[in-house]
């Protein structure tokens, strides 16, 4: 195809895309009536929640699956029609790349480069390109399977990249990637496009991540919510935003403002909260709340995730589940009075010769929300386990309520309430049957367990699922399902492990609505996240890297530590790679 | 504690059941094996193919060949005129038995000296070559028993009166039957309780488990009690099988029976349990399973009698408790056991499931990924 | 055409990199083939030697001593003497004796007077083939002892038919020289279907499957990448099991190695291209490891005619058996062992085999597709 016919026409065209799969005896539409282009040589980002249809799309266009209605062209080439020369011109890393873990960087380099048809000639010069970019040239020799996550991912682009692709496929590069590395991921990805007029399309579930491309495809439930720039989803969002601060403290505000009229969104943002409103004014501090005379509002830039809260609530206002006050009944009291409800003692996990804890300390106190923060592989995860009991600790001392869950006899652990990161209830069963089979776990029966089961219907608007089996859930009504078992028998103490990964943002409003509102009747809360937004809302957290907490306290005191004056407003994320660079730096000048 | 382990046996049941596939696995391929093994795993002869030479062509040798082909273990491939192709017919397995009557058969009789006849039998499955032998030679005797007699030969000083105790045709279908009945519980409850902890451990809801206030015995009843419920009611439909369908007596009483099926099951269990919470996939728990499986089957006396293998492996199968199961099984179906008889097999069992469930129960918590 | 040879050699040098690294590849191919003939060779007879035989002589008399010493010399019987009959009765239903020889105590009178006294022979018909053949041996002790007692009196022979067995290719009709060949034959059934099924499995788990179908590869390369390696360990697993039977267990091979090798990487191919097959049809591990225990184990066990003869089985199950891979193989590595280049044995064998792979083969190739759903 000659050049100027290529630069002409974009580099992929999607017409009313549609595909269907089986889930159980269920036929979901997984993309319905997609139309969109992609730019050549531009960064295209796929956005959506988890279950969104991302993925699916991305397979399609690689021609990995049956397309059910429409047509997509990638550089000019029908995909249906002709798959092979397609996927001859076009690198596409999946989700979870493939890299062989026991094969050497080179070896899975090679083994690439065989598939792809790279002569052996051009191998070195391209090599050492990808080495250099992806800053993996030291470790050439290295089995796949002991790089970091994010070394793992920069191999699977260079995989990807052995023979440079006209359009390049990332789904999601960046879940679960530490700050540092996720950023330097982008800078490959900048670069290729600029220098190599490389066309990408990039999915994420990150909203953040939507600033940086060049167009954006926002796609829900399988269908496109919007498209364009990225400035065009903020723009129209112009004058909504603002911050508001009040002497009441900032958990009793959010939820006063999240359902007051004129606001359609309202979340913590360290000490603040941040509003949006559904008219381009400020909402009258006198008709909200006229019992906090302190309420101020100031205006403050607008981000991407304020247009698509905007988009979602207009589609689905009559559903809105966040209007609705909420009540969390029985508020726990009595047990140890004050104090520590969690306390942790120079906690250290060894797996053979690797620690994955390394000395760990903190505390947690009644009714506060707790967070540890860090990359996958941080060691948060593994502290976590330690907490509920699932692991031994190595060192150090652990107590939960003043007791080790390890060895503690049952009934302190039925004063705990556990969600697992993924989606851990019997996929099998119905609906009905998880709650009360959860609730005779909490040693629920008879009226009582009649009454808990009634509530978590009731709380979770559950009643149209009863019957329908967990597994066919959508991801949304899992978490919640998940949420309201963990509840079921009122704990005192509530432990999160990545609650609200991949699920949309109103459904993490929902979700982080009633975790305030538990931590404002005394529940106390621990939540492991790689959402740095998400640090914003606890009370205090705790930053994790190579199994060490590398800094701890309450989410103003941790970003004013990045605060320059290059950088007057630093966000989680940019203090999060500033103590990252600083940790190494300090032991670089240790080493010396 | 019981509402609770209750409500762990109604989660896994549900589990198993409301799933299309599971429910297959329990009841399609178990069923399916049930019939075609049962027909299959004979050992008594039919329809060997026989080709008879008879030189002597004379009433007396076509008296010996009607014995044969009356006999409904043989059929005749092939009447030979000559010696020529009777390697060919053993070499290519047309014939698994090859009848030569000599020439001087009835001039042998006559005179009193003994006539020779020549039994060739394919040897590449001695087995069936033993039970040809066998066949043959009663058929052989027998004939020259009443010829004599019908010809004023003085009789033997004494002849064999056989009796076969328990099993008077020797259908080896009495001895199969049952044997299967072992062999599907078995593979039922293994396939089911095996994979039950590592798919909980793979999906997370584990974790989830051990983070209630249920005790790991709790769990350990909760998930062994329906491994227990599926494998006794898998063997029921055999033995109800065994019983109206392929007509094996059934003479012992059902409390024996019963007890026996009971410690097997829970034997298999324990095992099942111990093999899945040492695994952290389902991958390498059906691995497992499987591994064990297929030693147990076959050193267990299902097809091959423990009696015949050399010490050290007889020793090796007191630690299987399909052994043991085997002749519970049979013992009651066929011989009538009493429980008192059986104790012996019972209390190896008992241990084998309490020595497994400890451990299982051990793993639990202590297995951490 | 270039370029597929270097993407064929590409995969073909990860999966040999892999095999060298993961050892449990290896341990499948080699050590498990290994380890169960070893304890499946040593343990699977059908021989019975050593029968506990309860005797019952009432009434001691020459006569009666010459039988029961005929019994001795027997090298299948460890006999034990009972004074009643009712004793060795109970000592049956205890399981501690196989079966009973009873002389009643007319027996030496009887046999001196007019001869055919009876002689009681009581089995235990529970296990029906092992009492067959107790019962053949004693006819044989009966035979023998009459045989002699012509001889010593110098009376004409008293059964008038002299049977000459003749048993071919395994005169000592040992069951182990039978039951070995049929063993490695099912051995390699398992680690074939299991080889492939497991290492297909591993690649959809791991996410590689995905990230291979986008490259410019052929589901062809793909299936092919993955049978020649695991057909070369495959067949590596097959020379270790033919060793141990030959050396260690001493089974006879009469038959050439080429047809051997031949034959078996006919099978290998047969039993590779299931679990190619099955590996396909289910991606999920888990419902293809289950089906390849129902669809390789017991069938290989039951009805391959490595225990029990397919002849005598009832005319639908034969037909069933047609479709188990392992009954040709078992057939022509009985005969390769035990007989020899039998032509008429191993070509139409051989066929079936050959007929199979290319099902499975071809199926597999028809069904995979370069797609996920």
């Amino acid at each position: 195809m000659p050049p100027s016919a290529k630069a002409a026409s974009p580099a992929l065209r999607l017409e009313a895309v549609g595909h269907r799969f089986r889930a159980g005896k269920r036929a979901v539409t997984a993309l319905d009536g997609i139309t969109a282009d992609a730019a050549p040589g531009a960064i295209t980002g796929l956005i959506g929640p988890d279950g969104a249809g991302k993925t699916t799309l991305m397979r399609l266009i690689a021609g990995l699956l049956r397309l059910d209605a429409g047509r997509i062209e990638v550089l000019g080439i029908d995909v249906v029609r002709d798959p092979l020369a397609v996927q001859a011109r076009l690198g596409y890393m999946p989700q979870r790349f493939g890299l062989y873990e026991d094969l050497s960087v080179r070896e899975n380099l090679d083994l690439y480069a065989d598939l792809q048809g790279v002569p052996p000639a051009a191998r070195a010069g391209r090599y050492a390109e990808l080495l250099h970019m992806t800053g993996l040239g030291p470790f050439t020799r290295r089995m796949a399977g002991r790089l970091s996550g994010g070394m793992k991912q920069k191999l699977g682009l260079a995989c990807t990249l052995v023979n440079p692709p006209d359009l390049l496929l990332l789904d999601e590069p960046t879940v679960g990637v530490d700050p540092v590395s996720r950023r330097e991921l982008w800078q490959i990805i900048d670069h290729l496009t600029r220098t190599a007029h490389m066309t990408v399309l990039f999915s994420t579930a990150y909203l953040d991540e939507a600033e940086r491309c060049d167009s954006v495809l926002l796609i829900h439930d399988g269908r496109l919510l919007g498209s364009g720039p990225p400035g065009s989803f903020t723009a129209e969002m112009a004058g909504r935003t603002f911050f508001a601060t009040a002497s009441s403290g900032r958990r009793r505000l959010q939820a006063r403002l999240a359902g007051a009229p004129n606001v359609i969104d309202a979340v913590i943002q360290g000490a603040r909260v941040r509003v949006v409103t559904a008219a381009a004014s400020p909402p009258d501090a006198d008709v909200l709340a006229p019992d906090l005379p302190d309420l101020a509002f100031v205006p403050t830039a607008p981000r991407f995730e304020d247009g698509f809260v905007a988009r979602l609530r207009a589609l689905n206002t009559a559903a809105a589940p966040a209007a609705r006050p909420a009540a969390i009944p029985n508020a726990p009291v009595g047990g140890n009075g004050g104090g520590d409800m969690i306390s942790v003692r120079h906690l250290t996990r060894r797996f053979g010769a690797f620690t994955a804890v390394d000395d760990v300390s903190f505390q947690v106190a009644r009714g506060e929300i707790f967070g540890l923060l860090g990359a996958n592989g941080a060691g948060k995860s593994t502290t976590f386990r330690m907490l509920c009991g699932l692991l031994p600790a190595s060192e150090g001392s652990l107590r939960v309520a003043g007791f080790d869950l390890r060895t503690a006899a049952a009934t302190a652990r039925g004063r705990i309430g556990y969600m697992a990161q993924k989606f851990s209830l019997y996929g099998d069963l119905s609906v009905r049957q998880n709650l009360r089979f959860f609730s005779s776990a909490y040693r629920l029966f008879g009226g009582r367990q009649r009454d808990r089961i009634d509530w978590a219907v009731n709380e979770f608007d559950l009643t149209p699922l009863l019957n329908d089996t967990a597994r066919d859930l959508p991801l949304g009504f899992k978490q919640r399902l998940a949420l309201a078992c963990a509840l079921m028998h009122e704990p005192d103490i509530l432990f999160l492990d990545e609650p609200t990964s991949g699920v949309d943002p109103l459904a993490r409003r929902d979700f982080w609505r009633r975790i305030n509102l538990l931590a404002e009747a005394g529940v106390t809360v621990l939540v492991t996240t790689h959402f740095m937004e998400e640090a914003e809302y606890c009370d205090r957290l705790a930053i994790m890297a190579q199994g060490r907490v590398l800094t701890a306290g309450n989410p103003e005191a941790i970003k004013a530590t990045a605060r320059t004056s290059a950088l007057p407003d630093p966000t989680m994320e940019d203090a999060f790679i500033a103590i990252i660079e600083a940790a190494a730096a300090h032991s670089a000048t240790e080493a010396a | 504690m019981w509402r609770q382990v209750l409500a762990l046996i109604v989660k896994e049941l549900l589990a198993v059941l409301r799933d299309g596939k599971s429910r297959m696995v329990l009841v399609g391929p178990p069923l399916i094996q049930l019939l075609v093994f049962g027909y299959a795993a004979t050992f008594d002869l039919n329809n060997v193919p026989v080709a008879i030479y008879d030189k002597d062509q004379s009433q007396a040798s076509r008296d010996l060949v009607a014995r044969f082909l009356g006999a409904p273990a043989f059929r005749l491939v092939a009447s030979l005129h000559s010696e020529q192709p009777i390697d060919d017919l053993i070499d290519s397995r047309q014939a698994a038995m090859v009848l030569v009557i000599d020439r001087r058969l009835t001039r042998d009789l006559l005179t009193g000296r003994p006539a020779p006849v020549q039994v060739i039998v394919d040897g590449r499955n001695s087995n069936t070559a033993l039970l040809i032998e066998g066949y043959a030679n009663t058929i052989l005797s027998d004939f020259a028993l009443s010829w004599g007699a019908a010809h004023g030969v003085p009789p033997p000083p004494a002849v064999l009166a056989m009796r076969a105790r328990y099993n008077p045709t020797l259908s080896s279908r009495w001895f199969v039957v049952p044997g299967i009945v072992a062999l599907l519980t078995q593979v039922v409850t293994l396939l089911v309780v095996g994979l039950s902890v590592a798919r909980e451990r793979e999906t997370g809801t584990f974790d989830q488990l051990l983070v209630t206030p249920l005790r790991p015995i709790d769990i350990l009843l909760g998930k062994g009690l329906p491994g227990v419920l599926i494998g006794v009611t898998e063997a029921t439909v055999t033995i109800l099988a065994a019983v109206w369908w392929f007509d094996v007596p059934l003479r012992g009483g059902l409390i024996a029976l019963y007890l026996g099926l009971v410690l097997f099951v829970i034997a298999v269990t324990g095992i099942g349990l111990m093999l899945s919470s040492l695994a952290t996939t389902q991958q390498q728990a059906l691995l497992g399973a499987f591994l064990f499986m297929v030693p147990t089957i076959i050193l267990s006396g299902f097809a091959t009698p423990i009696a015949n293998m050399p010490d050290w492996v007889q020793d090796l199968t007191l630690i299987n408790p399909m052994r043991y199961f085997l002749v519970i099984v049979r013992g009651v179906f066929l011989e009538g056991a009493s429980l008192s008889s059986l104790v012996s097999q019972y209390w190896p069992m008992a241990a084998i499931g309490g020595v497994s469930l400890a451990a299982a129960g051990w793993l639990f918590r202590k297995r951490v990924t | 055409m270039n370029q597929a040879v270097r993407r064929m050699g590409g995969l073909l040098r990860k999966e040999f990199l892999q095999i060298w690294r993961d050892p449990s590849a290896l341990a499948i191919a080699f050590l498990l083939p290994a380890v169960l003939l070893l304890i499946f060779g040593y343990g699977v007879s059908l021989d019975a030697r050593n029968v506990n035989l309860a005797l019952v002589v009432q009434q001691p008399g020459p006569l009666a001593t010459s039988f029961t010493s005929q019994f001795g010399r027997s090298p299948f019987f460890v006999t034990h003497s009972f004074q009643t009959i009712q004793a060795a009765e109970q000592a049956m239903a205890a399981r501690e004796v196989k079966g009973i020889v009873w002389l009643p105590s007319n027996f030496g009178r009887r046999a001196a007077a007019g001869g055919g006294s009876p002689i009681g022979v009581i089995v235990n018909g529970v296990d029906a083939n092992d009492a067959r053949i107790i019962e053949g041996y004693v006819q044989q002790v009966w035979a023998g002892w009459l045989a002699a007692q012509a001889r010593e009196s110098g009376h004409a022979a008293s059964l008038s038919i002299a049977v000459e067995p003749q048993v071919r290719f395994n005169p000592a009709v040992s069951s182990r020289d039978y039951l070995v060949p049929g063993l490695i034959a099912m051995i390699m059934t398992l680690t074939g279907a299991l080889l492939t099924a497991l290492v297909i499995a591993r690649e959809w788990e791991r996410g590689t499957m995905e990230a291979l179908m986008v490259t410019r590869v052929r589901i062809r390369e793909i299936l092919l990448a993955k049978l020649i390696p695991y057909f070369l360990l495959g067949m590596g697993g097959m020379a270790a099991s033919v060793a141990i039977a030959v050396w260690l267990f001493g089974v006879p091979l009469h038959g050439s190695l080429w047809v051997l090798t031949a034959a078996s990487a006919l099978f290998m191919l047969t039993a590779l291209g299931m679990g190619l097959l099955i590996s396909t049809f289910a991606r999920n591990q888990f419902v293809a490891g289950q089906i390849a225990i129902i669809t390789t184990f017991l069938p290989a066990f039951i009805l391959s005619g490595f225990v029990f003869d397919i002849n005598s089985m009832p005319g639908a199950v034969r037909v069933i058996t047609h479709v188990v891979a392992a009954r040709y193989f078992v057939a022509i590595l009985q005969s390769l062992f035990l007989a020899g280049d039998v032509w008429p044995v191993i070509l139409p064998n051989a066929a079936a085999l050959a007929a199979m792979a290319i099902i499975f083969l071809g199926l597999a190739r028809a069904i995979a597709r370069k797609r996920l759903d």
